[in-house]
């Protein structure tokens, strides 16, 4: 069997409700989404536009600061900004967030600073925050799948401490994880599912089906739909356009709020991942440029423009957010070369959270070594 | 010390408790979480059925079934999702049904839970225990006898311990259920039903090596159920003139070098035993140090007993694989020939 076959049992359509030119699409089946979607003003509407363009020039920047050698590596999320920006803005402050590494708009959006995600690719650090002072925003996860379980066991101890399922969505918890659909075939990510069904955990699990994981193409990690999948193991579930901010708000809202009265949800975000990989990859290898434009036509941003002049929204407020999304890509560009390297005391400081021998042993022999070297070094 | 001082003081002594190492077990963690609510118990039938080692008997009857997790059978899963509930500020302490279970959970304990501390640069502690029955003598099939405790020590970011005795058992898990610290807590399974004192009070930090027997001539060093090899091994040497020191080493990372250089130095022999496989193990760790720390005071190289480079074999083989009071008493003899 070859992995461009068909999938079998797919659903027509998934959840729209912005066309590929930013026009309602107005069916039986999206009338609630569209009610939830009416939360949103035109102000909202311009922020999330505001967001998505911003990282994208974060975005863009960091893939130049790459190819300069000023990262040892950059992962791209282009194309992915309009379901990132609607599962950002369908959480609420209280909740908590486990990304994998590709959740840049995500992680902007609940205050993370561009330099602190920088700094992972730099070389610098290994997470770069502290989820205590970034909005319930925990770190990056670089194993593919594995933050699945924290973020479920992280709903089990929500619900232990009584933190949700009270019926109040301004107060009650919810945790909502972010994943591939590579991931998907981890072993981790079907093991959160068969927890968070178990304790009926206040978990979302949002996955960007991106279609490609690396040079894998989604039908050779699943020959169903996955969102079909995770309605086998007992979660709700709903296949939602990733390329439509609206929708993806709408969807990720309604399954969050059915989460922190216990029943755990899926999203199967369609979507498609414009650049490479990393920096490291050569998608040219491994996919035509055809499917690589047809996507480029279903673009988030270009999408959500056209429904804000829909709304009114004029060309030179549009113009103004492009510059000022420019400018703070320069900012950021600017302090990161302008900033230090980690001490060599960061290898022992924080392994441990209560003092350790080997760590104390080590560090004072690495000062001894490098001071004998005086000033050569 | 006077008189009336020494009377005042076995008057204060620590009421003691005779009671099997499981036993001991079962209490401590009965008491963490008396005293601690954070404290979670985690584990496939750990609820009504009390583990297969009936380690947590009683304690869902007692703390009900939000505080004991019967959980689905799946060790990266219990363990995947103890890191998340320890972020939310939980205490986890986790049962891995037996040793050779503990694989499908490895990647979440050695790139997560050991790392995520690290990772976070000391923002988020990881206190969670993993208890995991370890080691041969019980006869059973295939993935139920390993001694699995290298691949632990040698990742950075854990902690590993295991006790020998019913106090230690007892004790050692509290201060691990105490530690803001991942610990990995070894349990000889097959001393769970070896009855032993339990003081009223700690009586030694957890990453504490202790003279099990004092002696003068030769030093054997272990752990676990080891250790009672050690001490068979002892009186049978000491009836043939050889005096004897057995360390119980109780922590395996870190491992607390100054008993064991400091009793290296005084008998110039040392040999080290374990029921794992002597490729790159502890015991080797241990040979490597004492000969960086004792040289001068070494009368023959750092000998190793242990299990042997092959796959634990089928139970009726395990007392040829497992080292014996012979096997130790034959590598005593080699190091006085030297």
């Amino acid at each position: 069997m070859s992995a461009g076959t068909a999938i079998r049992a797919r659903a027509a359509e998934p959840i729209r409700l912005l066309d590929e030119d930013g026009r309602i699409v107005e069916t039986d089946e999206n009338a609630e989404h569209h009610a939830l979607a009416a939360q949103l003003s035109t102000d909202d509407r311009l922020a999330m536009h505001r967001e998505m363009v911003a990282t994208r020039a974060f975005d863009i920047e960091a893939g130049n600061l790459q190819r300069q050698g000023k990262l040892g590596l950059w992962v791209p999320s282009l194309g992915q900004e309009g379901g990132q920006v609607g599962a950002a803005w369908a959480t609420r402050p209280q909740d908590t967030i486990f990304p994998s590494y590709r959740e840049h708009l995500i992680a902007l959006h609940r205050g993370v600073e561009m330099l602190q995600i920088l700094d992972i690719f730099r070389g610098a650090r290994h997470g770069g925050w502290d989820p205590l002072e970034t909005q319930g925003m925990r770190i990056y996860s670089l194993v593919i799948g594995t933050h699945a379980l924290h973020a479920t066991g992280y709903a089990m101890g929500v619900r232990l401490d009584g933190r949700c399922g009270t019926g109040d969505a301004e107060a009650d918890e919810a945790v909502v994880a972010f994943y591939g659909d590579g991931a998907a075939s981890q072993g981790d990510a079907s093991e959160g599912l068969v927890f968070a069904a178990s304790y009926e955990a206040p978990v979302v699990f949002f996955v960007q089906n991106n279609k490609w994981a690396i040079s894998v193409p989604s039908s050779r990690q699943s020959r169903f739909p996955l969102h079909e999948r995770a309605r086998g193991f007992g979660l709700d579930a709903a296949w939602v356009d990733g390329n439509d901010p609206l929708a993806s708000f709408a969807v990720t809202r309604r399954m969050l709020d059915a989460a922190r009265q216990g029943r755990p949800g899926y999203v199967e975000a369609d979507t498609y991942r414009m650049g490479a990989h990393t920096t490291s990859d050569d998608p040219t290898r491994y996919r035509d440029d055809a499917e690589v434009e047809a996507w480029r036509r279903r673009d988030p941003i270009e999408r959500m423009a056209a429904h804000l002049r829909e709304l009114g929204v004029d060309d030179a407020a549009l113009a103004a957010i492009g510059e000022e999304a420019t400018e703070a890509a320069a900012d950021v560009r600017r302090r990161m070369l302008a900033a230090g390297g980690p001490a060599s005391d960061d290898i022992f400081d924080h392994v441990y959270s209560e003092p350790h021998p080997l760590m104390v042993e080590q560090k004072r022999a690495l000062g001894e070594f490098e001071a004998s070297f005086g000033d050569e070094r | 010390m006077t008189e009336t001082q020494t009377q005042a003081a076995a008057a204060e002594r620590p009421a003691t408790t005779t009671m099997p190492l499981a036993k001991a077990l079962n209490s401590a963690l009965r008491e963490a979480m008396r005293a601690d609510e954070k404290v979670l118990l985690m584990g496939e039938d750990i609820g009504p059925l009390g583990g297969v080692f009936r380690i947590t008997d009683g304690l869902q009857a007692e703390f009900g079934a939000d505080r004991v997790l019967d959980t689905p059978l799946a060790e990266s899963g219990i363990i995947g999702t103890a890191i998340g509930l320890a972020m939310r500020g939980y205490r986890p302490v986790v049962e891995i049904q037996f040793d050779g279970f503990v694989y499908p959970g490895f990647d979440q304990i050695v790139s997560q839970l050991a790392k995520l501390t690290a990772r976070h640069r000391g923002a988020v502690s990881m206190p969670v225990v993993i208890r995991i029955p370890y080691g041969g003598h019980i006869g059973a099939v295939e993935h139920h006898q390993e001694s699995p405790e290298a691949y632990f020590a040698h990742t950075a970011g854990l902690r590993v311990v295991s006790p020998s005795t019913a106090n230690d058992a007892h004790w050692m898990l509290r201060q691990a259920i105490e530690s803001d610290d991942p610990v990995i807590f070894l349990e000889p399974k097959s001393k769970y039903w070896s009855k032993g004192e339990v003081l009223a009070e700690p009586a030694v930090d957890l990453h504490r090596t202790v003279v099990a027997k004092p002696g003068t001539d030769v030093t054997l060093v272990g752990h676990g159920a080891m250790v009672h090899v050690l001490l068979q091994a002892a009186q049978i040497a000491e009836r043939e003139g050889t005096s004897v020191e057995v360390l119980d080493l109780r922590s395996l990372s870190p491992i607390d070098w100054a008993p064991i250089v400091e009793s290296a130095q005084r008998t110039g022999r040392v040999v080290v035993a374990q029921e794992a496989p002597g490729h790159v193990s502890v015991g080797s760790e241990i040979a490597a140090t004492v000969a960086e720390r004792a040289f001068y005071s070494l009368e023959a190289p750092v000998l190793r007993v242990s299990g042997f480079d092959a796959p634990f074999p089928p139970a009726q083989l395990e007392d040829v694989y497992l080292p014996d009071a012979d096997r130790v008493l034959d590598a005593v003899d080699r190091a006085l020939a030297y």
